[in-house]
């Protein structure tokens, strides 16, 4: 029998080993982790956060300040327990200087808790969008260049009500990235005196509309439809057998390609439609075509990317950016638990392909938003035009921090 | 009963009556230890379980802070939880999916009831730590043994369903109700009690914290399967209606066994709750339901150790599959090794381990002990 116990022993030992990899920390390179979700159902926009974080390093031939940059990837499946699992390997195993991510918003408030345990590295958001990361709770080494889902939708309040939209009713998905969404919108829509007298918040993936539908007053001069993409073709569907015939607002990922392709009789109706949004296809800024044009180039659509950079490639792109600006700004510097560079971080004017970002006293972005409207072109296919750009929205939405709220189902309200 | 009838053949020898193999299938290695009390337990305690012990106590300073944390601390919650499933379906041929469900509730109950630093909305009533914790664990057994009572009667694949039915609704449940569940973002801060001026959440406290846990419930399990309880719990998974013939109340057996099984899932699911520092409908959805299940089958599920052998294995791949391949392809790696110890060894990491030990037994001319019919 002792012979067993000298395998138990030695299998330990093996375990043991395994254990203590790593520690290996050059001088010189600075090490980044990037957290994307490469799994479950945010998969494909993962991919496309990465190749956008990529092309940020690749601008710069992947030296900053004359260090080279060492890029360690990891991957989550969008929930928050394994984006943290996830940003532990990277910070405590991969020893990481800097961490980019994650992608959506349960995951960034996790990880932005996670970010309080760790002083000594600086987390820069991926592409996480709730509101609570940055308004409940900030962690002083989390910061975040990107605007958020409330953030997206202003400006089109005010675009509804040019439109001669007085009152309208809600339509969206029963989570927090909707409530913002809405919250957005409803912000300067009631304060410009626009009404909202229902609101219906429907399961996530549903399938039937028709209660909603019933629900529709007729007085209400247009539908706020803050669905995601296959849950905003069934309900297109399903109001049009049902007669429905009021114009939709959107929200930023509702009028994506899936319901520009819908092929129902209420295609024209479509025409019309205005939504809010961070990215804009048809956007003609120069550093838009500039980023765009090197997107297409680096990633070419045969190599499995998208014709035009998602949401996600812009918004770790501009992340990414803000990492490594930072650290051009401070020549590499990241002494003294990071301080001169999260300072830098603060203060900087951000360039961005779709314009400048400054940060506000909870390092969250202060930056531009999209009003766009879908318009058909000579060949008939519609496509979303740029109606407008509003800059400088920040969190507060144009409100005293004293009287704002975080969007959710009853707030705000303006029956 | 096709998994009871497989066991059966696997440990009956060749030629063998298909009674006498029964009775080798139930844990009674050998003869005289038909029941532990004190004065003999240290006849229990061999040479390997010191070794195994030291080792484990002396893990921590060897390992680096993230791999005790991360690694060690993970795989023994999960070991915990997988453990509960090894209890119900090695041992009382039940295979439930809603283990991890039940430690989701204990989790969920803790959140709610218990002192969460969360402001950002979610009920959270600010009990004291230990009245939450008691109500965790009362509130997940008093569930497990409703999962028991509503599954019961049914048998192998359709175990598999219900309990699976009853894991997803409680999913939904979560994910959808924002009065008491907090809906999707679920409950953030979630922390252990800062005990005796230690703060548990760190790696090492942790690490002992979900060892001594670990330690109780697989103590815990070994004594319950040679107690008459875990004698006629075996005797119900061979042949429940020979046994049902001989007056024993199945169902009452099998009930309790699921309410057993939900003490040491709400444990783990405490313990889970505390590493993830959070609890959201994630935590208790599909994916996880069926890892507890392929943690407990990747180890083997016909001893309490094989639960935890699993969540190492488990873990080890979850951490650093994603450093072996391209990124975009690790999820390959966790399942070719998953698919190849299932395929080399029906009964996970534990069928490589008997015939090892079986050819050192061999070796080691001296002992010579009579196994019984057992192996």
């Amino acid at each position: 029998m002792r012979r067993t116990f000298v395998k138990t022993l030695v299998g330990a030992a093996v375990v043991a080993v395994f254990s203590s990899i790593a520690f290996a920390q050059s001088g010189k390179a600075v090490k980044i982790g990037l957290l994307a979700t490469l799994e479950g159902p945010f998969a494909a926009g993962g991919a496309d956060g990465m190749r956008g974080a990529e092309l940020a390093i690749k601008e710069r031939g992947g030296v900053v300040a004359g260090r080279k940059i060492e890029l360690i990837k990891a991957s989550s499946d969008a929930k928050p327990d394994v984006a943290v699992n996830a940003t532990r390997k990277l910070v405590e195993q991969d020893k990481v200087d800097i961490m980019v991510g994650p992608l959506s918003g349960g995951e960034g408030i996790a990880v932005k808790e996670y970010s309080k345990t760790q002083p000594g590295v600086t987390f820069i958001n991926g592409s996480s969008g709730a509101q609570a990361t940055t308004l409940v709770n900030p962690s002083p080494n989390f910061f975040r260049f990107n605007t958020e889902g409330a953030q997206w939708m202003f400006g089109l309040g005010k675009a509804a009500l040019d439109k001669g939209y007085k009152r309208v009713m809600v339509i969206a998905e029963d989570y927090a990235f909707p409530y913002s969404q809405v919250q957005g919108f409803m912000a300067e829509y009631c304060r410009l005196g626009g009404k909202v007298p229902v609101k219906a918040w429907v399961p996530l993936g549903g399938k039937d509309y028709s209660s909603v539908i019933a629900r529709v007053p007729k007085d209400v001069d247009a539908l706020v439809v803050v669905l995601g993409g296959a849950d905003a073709v069934n309900f297109l569907n399903q109001y049009e057998a049902a007669g429905g015939d009021k114009p939709m607002v959107g929200g930023s990922i509702t009028v994506s390609q899936d319901v520009l392709n819908y092929k129902g009789k209420r295609r024209d109706s479509l025409v019309g439609t205005i939504a809010g949004s961070p990215i804009a296809d048809a956007y003609d800024g120069a550093d838009f075509k500039k980023f765009v044009a090197a997107y297409q180039k680096a990633y070419p659509v045969s190599s499995g990317a998208y014709p035009s950079p998602s949401l996600f490639a812009l918004v770790y792109y501009i992340n990414m950016k803000a990492a490594l600006d930072g650290l051009e700004a401070v020549k590499g510097d990241l002494s003294d638990g990071h301080k001169k560079y999260r300072q830098a971080l603060s203060t900087m004017t951000l360039k961005t392909p779709t314009g400048n970002v400054k940060l506000d006293q909870n390092r969250q972005a202060i930056g531009s938003t999209f009003i766009t409207e879908v318009v058909k072109d000579s060949k008939g296919n519609l496509y979303n035009r740029v109606l407008r750009k509003v800059d400088g929205i920040d969190q507060m939405l144009g409100m005293k921090p004293s009287e704002f709220k975080m969007g959710s189902r009853d707030e705000p309200n303006c029956p | 009963m096709s998994a009871a009838r497989w066991r059966t053949a696997m440990n009956s020898g060749a030629g063998r009556a298909a009674m006498r193999g029964q009775t080798a299938a139930v844990a009674l290695p050998r003869p005289g230890e038909a029941a532990i009390s004190f004065p003999n337990l240290a006849r229990h305690i061999g040479a390997r379980h010191v070794v195994v012990l030291a080792l484990l106590l002396v893990f921590p300073w060897v390992a680096s802070p993230f791999v005790t944390y991360q690694v060690g601390a993970q795989a023994l919650a999960l070991g915990l939880i997988a453990l509960s499933l090894t209890f119900l379906g090695g041992f009382g041929g039940m295979i439930s999916l809603a283990q991890m469900t039940v430690a989701g509730i204990a989790g969920y109950t803790l959140a709610i009831f218990g002192p969460v630093g969360a402001s950002d909305a979610g009920v959270s009533l600010g009990w004291p730590w230990w009245l939450a914790l008691a109500m965790a664990i009362v509130m997940a057994t008093a569930a497990a043994a409703f999962i028991g009572w509503l599954s019961v009667r049914t048998e192998g694949i359709y175990t598999i369903m219900i309990t699976l039915a009853v894991g997803v609704a409680f999913y939904y449940l979560c994910l959808q109700n924002y009065a008491v569940f907090n809906g999707f973002q679920g409950f953030q801060r979630v922390n252990p009690p800062q005990l005796f001026g230690i703060n548990w959440r760190t790696p090492v406290p942790y690490y002992y914290l979900a060892l001594f846990w670990a330690l109780a419930g697989y103590f815990f399990v070994k004594y319950l399967l040679r107690t008459p309880f875990g004698i006629a719990l075996q005797g119900i998974r061979d042949n429940p209606r020979r046994m049902n013939a001989l007056g024993f109340n199945v169902t009452a057996h099998r009930i309790a066994a699921y309410a057993v099984a939900g003490v040491i899932a709400a444990v783990g699911g405490v313990l889970l709750v505390w590493y993830n520092g959070l609890i959201t409908p994630g935590s208790v959805g599909t994916s996880w339901m069926i890892n507890i299940l392929i943690i407990a089958v990747l180890g083997g599920m016909r001893h309490p150790i094989g639960a935890f052998l699993g969540a190492i294995v488990f873990v080890l791949l979850q951490t650093f599959a994603i450093d072996l391949i391209d990124r975009e392809r690790y999820n390959l790696v966790i399942g070719v090794v998953f698919l190849a110890i299932v395929l080399f060894s029906p009964d996970g990491l534990l069928g490589w381990w008997a015939p090892i030990r079986s050819k050192l037994t061999r070796n080691s001319s001296v002992q010579s002990t009579p196994t019984g019919g057992n192996r």
